[in-house]
């Protein structure tokens, strides 16, 4: 089992790979998406540079969250490529997992774990410690919370645990879906003060908002363009 | 290995802190095994007779009523995506949470039959292989399930459908594991039926951590 723990760390030497990597890239390439017999988007393509940042509009049901899901693999896509660093990313699921944080719609906090065990086990899973944990909690104004069972904390307050996870333990790729759902105005500005410093140190970061997150230099994607209005046609299928 | 033991503690810590889980399993396994006596009459015979296949029937049953949990919790609150997008390989994730569930609901099992064994006048030449087949077989038991439990995510009405899916697989444990208990009592050789029950274990070991973790990616999609 310790080739394994070593596998682990050598992908979590984040810090490390991007030294010697300036060019982390992740880009998508003619992706198709098809949720039951409804093609969501097609021909999207879309490019991420180190320290990039992509953000997802579009009106309900345009596909940001699956387009999240796919660059995640946690969603197949129907067609098309997701590539990092001129490799099929989603080749080998654990290194892609490694390489990236995933903020879904659910905050995945314990009732009977208090913030900080919570925040504690996504971090050792990814070889973190007690550094990254205490930059965390202070990064979203949640030390007071350290001892506070997640039964106990409100939707705001759990999505800050769920937000402490992904800077506790660092990973090059952060894909937000609505991350500041639930949040006041002053933890946004916290998140916002986070996404910089990720992106500073090389991150790349995407995500989907129908709120205003201030990320200078961001790129924008409107999943609208990619629509499919008509039922999955011929032609789409060749 | 330290995610690994990251895992089985994290789960351990759950499992004792909100849950019932083992003490309703073990209370199950026992209300279980004491209708038998009430059913078919106190002479210990009779007893005697069906005591390894009761025992053997209500511990598959009541491995069965925790395992609808194994993964359902997690698939609600978003943790089982946020696991399979973790460096650990999703096999190792579901071999630890089968771990922590055998060590919650399998072990118990195994510590309270001997208990179950006098009630149901077992003769004392069987205790032994009892406790032997039991530790051999709930391991599979819990492996077996862990498929069904991963198969069940995003359905409604999953007990039922698991109870479908996994008994049937379960027989081999069963007959091998009740052979076992027969056979020390008939001072016949025990080591047969223990290897059987041993390559059961060895097989679904190597097998089913995989088919749990393709079901899970399947119900993540």
């Amino acid at each position: 089992m310790s080739f394994l723990a070593d596998r682990v760390r050598s992908r979590l030497s984040f810090g490390e790979a991007l030294e010697n990597d300036h060019m982390s890239q992740l880009h998508g390439q003619d992706l198709i998406c098809v949720r039951g017999e409804r093609t969501v988007f097609r021909a999207l393509d879309f490019t991420l540079e180190a320290g990039g940042a992509l953000i997802l509009i579009g009106p309900n049901g345009a596909g940001k969250s699956s387009l999240l899901r796919m660059m995640a693999g946690l969603l197949k896509p129907y067609a098309g490529r997701l590539i990092w660093n001129d490799e099929d990313a989603l080749d080998d699921m654990d290194e892609h997992g490694a390489r990236l944080h995933y903020v879904g719609h659910h905050d995945a906090v314990k009732p009977v774990l208090s913030a900080a065990e919570n925040i504690r086990f996504w971090a050792e899973l990814r070889g973190g410690g007690d550094d990254g944990i205490a930059q965390a909690l202070a990064t979203l104004d949640i030390r007071h919370l350290y001892d506070v069972p997640g039964r106990f904390l409100s939707a705001g307050q759990k999505r800050r645990v769920n937000l402490a996870r992904i800077i506790a333990a660092p990973a090059p790729l952060w894909l937000l879906d609505e991350p500041t759902t639930a949040l006041d105005k002053a933890t946004i500005k916290r998140l916002e003060g986070a996404i910089g410093a990720h992106r500073d140190g090389g991150g790349m970061v995407v995500l989907s908002t129908h709120a205003d997150v201030d990320t200078p230099g961001a790129k924008t994607l409107d999943l609208a363009k990619f629509a499919c209005s008509d039922p999955l046609d011929e032609e789409m299928m060749v | 290995m330290s995610a690994f033991v990251t895992l089985v503690k994290r789960d351990l810590s759950l499992a004792f802190r909100q849950g019932f889980d083992s003490l309703m399993v073990v209370a199950f396994f026992v209300i279980a095994v004491v209708l038998f006596p009430l059913g078919v009459g106190p002479e210990p015979n009779t007893l005697a007779r069906i005591a390894a296949g009761t025992i053997w029937v209500a511990a598959l049953l009541s491995s069965m009523l925790s395992l609808e949990r194994l993964f359902q919790i997690d698939y609600e609150d978003g943790s089982l995506e946020l696991l399979a997008l973790s460096p650990v390989a999703l096999e190792v994730t579901v071999i630890a949470k089968v771990v922590a569930h055998w060590l919650t609901t399998g072990l118990p099992l195994i510590l309270t039959a001997p208990l179950l064994a006098v009630l149901m006048q077992l003769p004392n030449d069987g205790f032994l292989t009892l406790i032997l087949a039991l530790a051999l077989g709930t391991p599979t038991l819990s492996l077996i399930g862990a498929v069904g439990a991963a198969l069940i995510l995003g359905s409604r009405r999953g007990g039922v459908l698991l109870s479908l899916l996994i008994l049937p697989l379960y027989i081999p444990v069963l007959i091998f594991g009740v052979s076992a208990v027969d056979a020390a009592i008939g001072d016949m050789t025990v080591r047969p039926h223990l290897l059987i029950l041993s390559g059961l274990f060895v097989g679904a070991l190597a097998l089913t951590p995989w088919a749990s973790a393709a079901a899970l990616r399947q119900s993540l999609e």
